[in-house]
């Protein structure tokens, strides 16, 4: 007995000095696939299609970030988080990427010790209500009860909204977007409140889309972005700029179907050196050279990635708004490859 | 021989510890106990450690900030404004009323439950066997589950009561059943409504009373007084002189449906019917059992004697068998008392604000400060479940056989 106690207490010491002391990237590469963070279910941004492979926006992000760091977009690990689990998840170093439609602020940045690589998704809160209830304005819900899925954002911009505006509500606090929607179809609440691109997620599931409508009030700034560990600088670099380049690709017209052509034939320097045809950006963040190359041949460039998963094509139809390159008027905007 | 084998006095050699049979055991219970200090102030040390290369400290400090969010139900006064702490005492306050709502029921249920399956009625008692065995043998998160979707799925949404031609009505016009929870009339209290509330105060106290008179007059002059409708009158009458004397004071809210909800009245929430419904039949289910035990344990000469005194079966149960069962029956019915307490905790699965949804949930989500929450909360489950522990064992003190 004595003697387990003491093996317990090496094997402890083993593994927390293991979790310490090694670089992600390098854990990553040893493991042989990423683990990255999602939700546990949102159609068109992470979700598991009919054949049980995860697709979807945020999905995308962790397989280009796969493709970059072993070449094959398939090395992932999709590891469904709630609300409340997702940091726990991440800061315990049980995921290495967290791409979950998770909204930038202060606190998560500073005080929770985690960095946002950029924004994949400029995002508000909305309300989503049945047709039939006759409202056609947010302020209009006074006294209503609402549902809201705890131990996010929307929990609290809720709160300062309708204190703001000196109206009532009653919440109904829920878990996942799953059990949100039950609720919500079942009349349990009168609104449902969260991102406005996850509400028009969830009312393309519904059977009847067009009963629904979402308000035309914005009430928060949502930008949503994946996030890694703070203090690994290197593998947030990484990560970074594996989202830049998807982005950069979709501005100097670089194209999963043209991806290849252009690493050989380009005569635009920056592309070439986006590709690898030119310079050493692989190699300074610890990759191969064609890594951007690798990311964007499977996965497209960000507007492809945007029109497959949630774009007006979609049952989502989300347009691009805020989300449209900055040359378009949006604000996607990648730095320089140089 | 005997010489040879007698203990030296006196003379202790260290090498004693591990060949002497007397300390042998002392000295390995020792290291056992140094070992696990050594392995808690380990992890302790390895805690603190690793916390401050992540750059992340211990700090009570978010207790005082603003929450920033709203809570449903709410026993006291609270907004998105108050301080975390507050969050946690709503908390607190709903565990504790989901608790006692749920310790009462429960024991209610497992005692008439218990008492039912030991019946000579065939169908009563198998009836009460499937009962426990289907209840106590599913988790009690998939009863609160089920009960509150059925709750939502199947009771009518407000929407329904609205309109010249509604698919659904009140009951009595005073009661609402809702998929969001249960609305019912509320009491207004008017002035001079203390005084009404004092004298039902006193009139049980009366009952009491008139009770233990009843007791003494039977023992001393065996002279039997009624019980039963002396009780009801003294309870009922004097309440209700008053009550109209003082020109009606306390009324009653209706709830009514204005807006998008029920308004008005008393709102009894789905998540917490549904909470204390699951808790109540799954725990009363495991205290029909105690019950059921401690009944078989009385042996069957006692009701055998109690029945030849010609007493009915009904006093038999009452005034023989279920006294004697109940030191049986007590120290289990503490731990079922505890499980309730502990299971409270899966409220968050219906969206009960509960000290775990609330301060170990939404708290600990908002703030980002598990380690601080969790310990909280630890600190918080055990001292209640403690506290239940210390007022059943007196209770359980009582009623033990006084050996003397």
């Amino acid at each position: 007995m004595n003697k387990s106690v003491f093996f317990g207490a090496m094997t402890v010491a083993g593994l927390v000095a293991g979790a310490s002391a090694a670089a992600t990237l390098d854990d990553v590469k040893e493991r042989g696939k990423l683990n990255c963070g999602v939700t546990t279910g949102l159609v068109g941004f992470a979700a598991p299609n009919a054949n049980g492979e995860w697709e979807g926006f945020d999905v995308a992000v962790c397989r280009a970030v796969a493709a970059a760091v072993f070449g094959d977009p398939t090395a992932v690990e999709f590891i469904p988080t709630t609300g409340k689990t997702r940091f726990t998840a991440l800061a315990s170093g049980e995921i290495d990427f967290l791409a979950r439609n998770t909204t930038w602020t202060f606190s998560r940045d500073v005080d929770l010790k985690f960095d946002f690589i950029g924004v994949n998704y400029y995002d508000g809160q909305g309300f989503m209500v049945p047709k039939a209830l006759g409202v056609s304005s947010a302020k209009d819900l006074d006294g209503a009860t609402v549902c809201i899925q705890t131990g996010t954002t929307t929990e609290l911009n809720l709160a300062d909204f309708f204190r703001a505006n000196n109206i009532s509500y009653e919440p109904v606090p829920i878990e996942t977007n799953a059990e949100g929607q039950q609720q919500y179809l079942a009349g349990a609440c009168d609104t449902y409140t969260t991102d406005a691109s996850g509400l028009a997620s969830t009312r393309a599931t519904f059977e009847t889309p067009g009963d629904h409508i979402i308000l035309p009030e914005i009430i928060s700034k949502e930008p949503l972005g994946p996030l890694v560990r703070h203090g690994d600088n290197d593998w947030g670099d990484l990560t970074r700029w594996v989202l830049y380049a998807l982005i950069a690709a979709e501005e100097l017209g670089v194209t999963s179907a043209n991806v290849e052509e252009m690493a050989t034939s380009t005569t635009n320097p920056e592309v070439a050196r986006l590709l690898g045809a030119e310079g050493t950006l692989g190699e300074m963040l610890g990759l191969s050279a064609d890594w951007a190359k690798n990311a964007i041949a499977s996965q497209g460039n960000y507007g492809e990635i945007f029109a497959k998963n949630i774009g007006e094509e979609t049952p989502i139809g989300l347009a691009r708004g805020l989300n449209a390159q900055w040359t378009d008027g949006g604000l996607m905007y990648a730095p320089p490859f140089r | 021989m005997t010489t040879m084998s007698d203990p030296q006095q006196g003379s202790f050699r260290l090498s004693m510890l591990l060949n002497d049979t007397r300390y042998r055991s002392y000295t390995f219970q020792f290291i056992a106990l140094m070992l696990l200090i050594a392995l808690m102030a380990f992890l302790g040390i390895n805690l603190v450690r690793n916390l401050a290369e992540a750059g992340l400290n211990i700090s009570y400090d978010f207790l005082g900030v603003p929450a920033g969010y709203d809570i449903n139900q709410t026993l006291i006064d609270y907004n998105s404004q108050s301080t975390n702490l507050r969050a946690a005492v709503v908390g607190i306050i709903n565990t504790l009323l989901v608790a006692f709502l749920a310790c009462l029921t429960a024991t209610i249920l497992g005692v008439i439950a218990g008492v039912a399956r030991l019946s000579n009625n065939w169908l009563v008692s198998k009836l009460m066997a499937v009962y426990v065995e289907i209840f106590r043998n599913i988790p009690v998160l998939i009863w609160i589950l089920m009960i509150y979707t059925l709750m939502t799925a199947v009771l009518p949404a407000p929407n329904a009561f609205r309109g010249d031609n509604p698919s659904s009505s009140m009951l009595f016009d005073a009661f609402a059943f809702t998929n969001r929870g249960v609305y019912i009339p509320a009491p207004v209290w008017g002035p001079g409504s203390m005084i009404v509330v004092a004298t039902f105060t006193l009139s049980i106290i009366a009952v009491f009373l008139y009770r233990r008179y009843a007791v003494k007059l039977l023992f001393e002059t065996g002279k039997l007084l009624p019980l039963g409708w002396p009780t009801l009158a003294i309870l009922i009458v004097p309440t209700l002189l008053v009550f109209f004397v003082m020109g009606s004071p306390i009324g009653l809210d209706y709830p009514a449906l204005r807006g998008f909800n029920f308004q008005g009245g008393l709102q009894i929430g789905a998540p917490l019917i549904a909470l204390w419904l699951a808790l109540s039949v799954y725990t009363g289910a495991f205290i029909a059992e105690n019950v059921r035990a401690g009944i078989q344990a009385i042996s069957k000469g006692q009701t055998e004697a109690a029945a030849s005194l010609g007493l009915r079966p009904k006093r038999v149960m009452n005034l023989v068998v279920l006294p004697q069962a109940l030191r049986v029956i007590i120290p289990p019915l503490i731990s079922q008392y505890l499980n309730i307490t502990k299971n409270s905790s899966l409220a968050i699965a219906v969206g009960y604000a509960d000290i775990t949804a609330t301060l170990g949930g939404i708290t600990l989500n908002q703030t980002g400060r598990a380690i601080e929450c969790v310990l909280l909360l630890m600190l918080f489950y055990l001292t209640i479940s403690l506290s239940i522990s210390a007022i059943m064992n007196v209770y359980n003190n009582n009623v033990s056989l006084k050996e003397r």
